[in-house]
């Protein structure tokens, strides 16, 4: 018989490796009933501060996208004299330990920060506000769109964007009507990853803007704020925001399921 | 007209064409990687921009750096078949086609792209991805969308070398149909020697960024103008239909009348190719001596010196050269219209299954 120990410890590996991520998910549902969830969700501040998350993380990757996509393709298409620098400025927000960014944005645009008072005197209230939730989430976010888009345009055979082009269609359009699309599945890919990342920002918003319900916030702070105090409501909050994120990962994977199908006629 | 000028300095080579094509006509630029054949393409069509230049198409000026006219590619009618074709993996074979047609409706688009995949063949093709179809469908997808967008000039890079032998001669025979019914010029760039002698009414035998000689394949091949034209043009390549022989020996039956043998394997449609040198020559009324079985009678149309060899263009059902010392070349008093008879053995010919 030939011998079978190397497929048996991949398994092993595996099963070891999906029971340590999962057990804490299952806990979380385990722990808090169906009837604790909804009781959960009535609790007032609960819903409010799902809605806020919603409302901000979908303003901040609005901001990302718009932002970002003509900037990821700049940036994997085009070779310029510091491009590499260029590069690792964008991603170091990745790197920055969340309470660092929340500072690092209190020092830009806070109101004692080098750009306060040219935020103020442009009548934007950023610290302690919803809009300064925004901001912090696109803070630490958007690398991981980014960096995802640049990956998936440079992956794109370039030769397709001359085809295009000699085919008549300039570049500006060359590029909705075949970079868009053929780099699709990264950049949903990449819109997921700073979904979820901004879903689940905790630090800066924390720094940044405060804890303050209905206005800063966000799930992760109502969750903190509950932990102290009432562990099973942070519980099924907790639950609420797994649930969500999960469909959100889940819808993307269908996205990029069905592009890769070729699910995008036109 | 066609007639594109270039000269630009890209990493370590240095290109410097100028060369023009008539409507109709296809110029083919042969040359090894790394020769500058594809830069040509991309200066005609407006991905490349050149230090100095012209391009000219049909009346219209493309490019002239020193008037500072610099067309972007959009705005030049070039049909740009790219190496692996460069069909948009997200579009149907119809989208694709359908691609770049404007001012009409989706149905009028829908309905061209149609009629043009049915002149390829390929009609049933229309609703599948790129990916699901083979090579030589392909080919035929990005020929069409070329069409399609009525283009003043053809540009192909490489158009067979993406395909298996197999699909090669078939694909060839559909692309030089193509050539003469569009009635534009065509350039084409190949690092086959036999397969622009094919596609090209004339050939450009280019190197290291220049273009060094420029004629007939025949021509080039009878005659070439420097060691590198000789060596590229390499060996003589012969079409036929292979079935087996006496003693272990291959048959084949030459396209045009003749037959050789080869000590190759082979069975259907065959290259033959043996190397000049492996060519003998003998006056036609001479009888047949010494051990090689293949004897082709030919007619002597051009002798070359080559340091201390000849080269002979020989006119055979096929054209061949061969290459002889000058010794025995003037111990047969070989002059152009000589009748001889081309020998060679059947271990040194090679054949491939096209």
């Amino acid at each position: 018989m030939r011998s079978a120990w190397f497929p048996v410890l991949l398994t092993v590996a595996l099963a070891a490796a999906l029971t340590f991520l999962t057990l804490p998910i299952v806990a979380i549902f385990v722990d808090s009933s169906p009837g604790q969830l909804i009781d959960a969700l009535g609790e007032r501040g609960a819903l409010e501060a799902l809605w806020l998350s919603l409302r901000t993380s979908a303003a901040s990757l609005a901001i990302i996208l718009i932002v970002g996509t003509p900037g990821a393709y700049l940036l994997a298409t085009r070779s310029f004299r510091g491009k590499a620098v260029v590069v690792t400025l964008v991603e170091l927000p990745l790197v920055l330990p969340p309470a660092v960014a929340g500072i690092a944005l209190l020092a830009a645009v806070g109101p004692s920060g080098i750009l306060g008072g040219a935020v103020e005197a442009a009548g934007i209230e950023l610290a302690l506000t919803t809009a300064g939730v925004v901001v912090a989430l696109t803070f630490v976010a958007s690398p991981f769109y980014v960096r995802q888009a640049m990956a998936a345009f440079a992956a794109v055979d370039r030769t397709l964007l001359d085809a295009s082009r000699t085919l008549g269609v300039s570049e500006a359009r060359s590029f909705a009507r075949v970079m868009i699309p053929t780099a699709m599945p990264g950049l949903a890919a990449g819109t997921a990853l700073a979904l979820g990342r901004a879903l689940g920002e905790f630090g800066a918003t924390l720094m940044f803007a405060g804890s303050f319900e209905g206005i800063t916030q966000t799930v992760p702070l109502a969750i903190y704020a509950r932990f102290s105090t009432d562990f099973d409501a942070a519980l099924a909050l907790s639950a609420v925001l797994v649930a969500v994120s999960a469909a959100i990962l889940l819808s993307v994977k269908f996205v990029q399921g069905s592009e890769a199908l070729g699910g995008a006629a036109s | 007209m066609l007639r594109v000028e270039a000269r630009t300095r890209l990493g370590e080579l240095e290109l410097d064409v100028a060369l023009d094509v008539r409507e109709g006509e296809c110029l083919a630029l042969a040359g090894p990687s790394g020769a500058g054949k594809t830069s040509v393409l991309r200066v005609a069509s407006g991905l490349l921009r050149p230090d100095k230049g012209q391009v000219e198409c049909g009346g219209e000026t493309w490019l002239d750096t020193e008037r500072g006219i610099d067309l972007p590619p959009e705005r030049r009618r070039c049909g740009y078949v790219f190496q692996e074709y460069a069909l948009f993996p997200h579009l149907t074979a119809w989208q694709n086609v359908a691609y770049p047609l404007r001012g009409m409706s989706r149905s009028e688009r829908r309905k061209r792209a149609h009629e043009l995949l049915e002149r390829f063949g390929i009609a049933g093709l229309a609703d599948a991805r790129p990916r699901t179809l083979s090579g030589g469908e392909r080919q035929r997808v990005a020929v069409a969308r070329v069409v399609a967008r009525r283009p003043g000039v053809l540009l192909l890079d490489e158009p067979l070398s993406a395909l298996d032998a197999r699909t090669r001669a078939g694909a060839a025979r559909e692309l030089e149909a193509v050539l003469h019914e569009v009635e534009v010029p065509a350039l084409l760039v190949t690092h086959d020697f036999a397969e622009a002698a094919q596609l090209g009414d004339r050939v450009g035998v280019i190197d290291a960024g220049r273009v060094v000689q420029e004629g007939t394949a025949t021509e080039l091949a009878a005659s070439p103008g420097s060691a590198f034209v000789a060596d590229f043009t390499g060996a003589v390549v012969l079409t036929g239909t292979a079935r087996g022989g006496p003693s272990g020996l291959t048959y084949v039956e030459l396209d045009g009348g003749g037959a050789v043998m080869s000590t190759d394997r082979g069975e259907g449609p065959v290259a033959v190719s043996v190397y000049p040198w492996e060519i003998a020559i003998e006056h036609a009324s001479e009888a047949a001596h010494g051990s090689a079985q293949n004897r082709l009678l030919a007619e002597v149309l051009s002798i070359t010196t080559v340091g201390n060899r000849v080269r002979l263009g020989l006119a055979a059902p096929q054209p061949l050269a061969a290459e002889v010392t000058q010794a025995s070349a003037s111990a047969l008093d070989l002059r152009t219209g000589t009748r001889v008879t081309a020998t060679w053995k059947a271990a040194a010919t090679r054949l491939v299954t096209i």
